[in-house]
């Protein structure tokens, strides 16, 4: 049994079969890559693991618990945490304040009315917050307004937000689009370093092969929204499934 | 300071000197001059300056970390005054227990309001709050207006909940179980705190000059520190930045685990209750209500004050409070005649065409003046009159800092 099981799971708009009878186990503490080409229903299946979308039919089990019909923020409070294509954070909020809202979301849960305690007084959330800087290199920017950082430190800073949560479950919708090759790599060192240090699963939807590669221990490949399948990285890499899904039966 | 920053703690003290000392600071002109008229330091304006300064304030809860314009905040303000009114009425005329029910009321209105408008955000969420407000306006202005008892009782609901469009006002047979029916004189008793009566004021005579202390004003005044402070605890707390969150981007606020609603319908009931407070308050300084005090236009201006002040400031919500009250009382007042007088070393026919090109702003034209001073600054200075005061301070500094550079430089030349 994964952690994260997926079954038979089906979704359909109007007339395109995005999803169709998906299974998915996703092994604790292991990093699951799905890899596809483009339209293949990467981005529905995660959609569909973190409540933004709810499949037609089938079920997906994460730690023993359905997560169908649950909202995104309680999918979140069971352990879930996401980083998006384009990196979401609070523009208007300063580095560190973007690292406190999901610190305080962990603690408090869903939602808390913190009275009139100062922000300034919650040092044990701040300390956590300035650790989890340091550790993506970020802590000379937490002063920082956040929309006004580059888009590889927004999506660090994203990366960081996820992981201060310390989520049993940590999604990555393609981390690394439209990154410079320096930042790719440090990611990949980032990643490498959380999966050594702590007990996380990762799985990660991601077009680049460099980072699938250095990182995935499992690999599941999706073509017109149904797995064709699921193997080692080095398994996959020869598999000639793969080239045809990616090249096309001429290759 | 009472677990305030440094920063925070000055504006709070600046805004506690600036309010006790008004009654000077607002009376600048001596009696005799011609400027008198523009002279602030009457009991009943400076009691709307701090009164709308609530209302704005408890707006900008709303408005300026979440983003969410509402349209419709004057129902709580004329659900507060009503409900001030019948604990006049009702129970007695000391103006805590009217303040108590008038902030609760609202709350439980805003609940109401709130939970069903928050289902919608942007335009659709104004539309909401202003559509409740303006049904909470028919209500009191006629639908719960009408006789719901009969002639041969004691009349208390003669004119209904409200009073419809003549508004609810005391009358010497109110039962006010608490209190006095009527005074010893025979009047109507007025809205005191302990019999210290909100209308009392003391006059001080300082040459030309007339100070008046009022005990209304003050009363209201350090309702209005208090509500105040409060929104400064308010905008430092982890909720507060909750509601920024929000305001900034929603989904992610949802992926990190969090539940918008709740936060939101908190802010909506908080400033609700602000707005309660502050209608309340218009009732203790004043004890009539009516039903125009939910207008859409009341709602409106609550909206103009927290811009022309600065969204998401903590002190540009009073600045544009008292703004525009200023504006209202004093521009209003102006005449022709006194524009005549204004211009009487011009030639007769140029002072003619002068006079006739300001006159449409002025008196009933006070409006006018107000939407251009508002296309201003909403153009020039989107942070509101606070952002313009930051440039100010800033040139200042500049300047500053450049005269001494000039100074230090100039000698090694």
């Amino acid at each position: 049994m994964g952690i994260l099981e997926v079954k038979d799971v089906n979704k359909r708009f109007g007339g395109l079969q995005a999803l169709g009878d998906v299974n998915l186990s996703v092994a604790e503490n292991t990093v699951h890559a799905i890899i596809g080409p483009n339209g293949a229903g990467k981005s529905t299946l995660l959609n569909c693991l973190v409540g933004k979308l709810i499949p037609d039919t089938g079920s997906v089990m994460f730690d023993g618990q359905s997560v169908l019909g649950r909202t995104p923020f309680e999918i979140n409070q069971m352990g879930i945490s996401r980083v998006f294509q384009t990196p979401e954070i609070f523009g208007d909020l300063t580095v560190m304040e973007n690292m406190l809202i999901p610190c305080f979301a962990r603690r408090d849960g869903s939602f808390a009315l913190h009275g009139i305690r100062s922000v300034t007084s919650e040092a044990e959330l701040r300390d956590q917050a300035e650790q989890m800087l340091e550790d993506v290199n970020m802590l000379d920017k937490r002063n920082m307004h956040s929309a006004s950082m580059s888009r590889g430190d927004k999506r660090r800073l994203e990366m960081a937000m996820c992981l201060v949560q310390n989520p049993k479950l940590l999604l990555l919708d393609e981390p690394t689009a439209g990154m410079a090759r320096a930042d790719t790599n440090n990611t990949i060192d980032l990643l490498k370093e959380i999966k050594e240090t702590r007990d996380i699963t990762i799985a990660i939807i991601e077009h680049d092969m460099h980072v699938v590669f250095s990182l995935a221990e499992r690999i599941t490949v999706l073509a017109q929204g149904t797995p064709l399948v699921e193997d080692s990285p080095e398994n996959i890499k020869g598999h000639p499934k793969v080239k045809e899904a990616y090249l096309g039966e001429a290759a | 300071m009472f677990g305030l920053n440094k920063k925070d703690g000055s504006l709070l003290l600046l805004v506690v000197a600036l309010v006790v000392f008004a009654p000077f600071l607002l009376n600048p002109f001596p009696e005799s001059s011609g400027w008198a008229q523009f002279n602030a330091g009457y009991p009943d304006l400076m009691q709307r300056f701090v009164i709308f300064g609530i209302f704005a304030i408890g707006f900008n809860i709303l408005f300026g970390l979440t983003g969410y314009l509402s349209f419709g905040h004057a129902a709580f303000l004329g659900v507060g005054s009503y409900a001030a009114m019948w604990m006049f009425k009702l129970f007695g005329m000391n103006v805590l227990p009217a303040l108590a029910l008038s902030v609760v009321t609202s709350g439980i209105f805003a609940i109401l309001i709130g939970y069903v408008s928050l289902r919608r955000s942007g335009i659709y969420f104004s539309i909401l709050t202003l559509a409740f407000a303006m049904m909470s306006y028919s209500l009191a202005y006629s639908v719960l207006a009408t006789d719901m008892d009969g002639p041969d009782k004691q009349g208390l609901l003669q004119k209904g909940l409200t009073g419809g469009e003549t508004g609810l006002q005391l009358t010497q047979s109110d039962p006010r179980i608490f209190g006095a029916q009527t005074t010893a004189d025979g009047n109507i008793p007025v809205p005191s705190l302990f019999g210290l009566e909100m209308r009392s004021a003391t006059e001080l005579n300082v040459g030309d000059w007339v100070f008046t202390f009022s005990a209304g004003y003050y009363f209201s005044a350090v309702i209005m520190l208090l509500a105040f402070y409060l929104s400064i605890r308010i905008f430092r707390s982890p909720f507060g930045m909750v509601l920024r969150s929000i305001k900034s981007n929603q989904q992610r606020l949802n992926y990190t685990g969090m539940n918008p609603r709740p936060y939101m319908l908190a802010a909506f009931v908080i400033s609700g209750m602000y707005a309660g407070l502050a209608g309340g308050l218009m009732a203790a300084m004043d004890p009539l209500a009516g039903p125009e005090r939910m207008f859409w236009t009341a709602s409106g201006e609550v909206v103009l004050m927290t811009i022309l002040g600065g969204v998401g400031t903590l002190i540009g919500p009073v600045l544009g409070a008292g703004a525009i009250k200023y504006m209202e009382n004093i521009i209003s007042k102006i005449n022709s005649d006194i524009l005549h007088s204004w211009f009487a070393f011009l030639p007769d026919g140029l002072e003619d065409i002068v006079v006739t090109m300001i006159y449409p702003f002025i008196g009933k034209g006070w409006h006018l003046t107000l939407g251009i001073i508002f296309m201003l600054v909403v153009i020039f200075l989107p942070g509101g009159l606070v952002q313009g005061g930051q440039k100010l301070a800033a040139m200042v500094r500049r300047k500053k800092t450049d005269d001494t550079k000039t100074a230090t430089t100039e000698p090694a030349e």
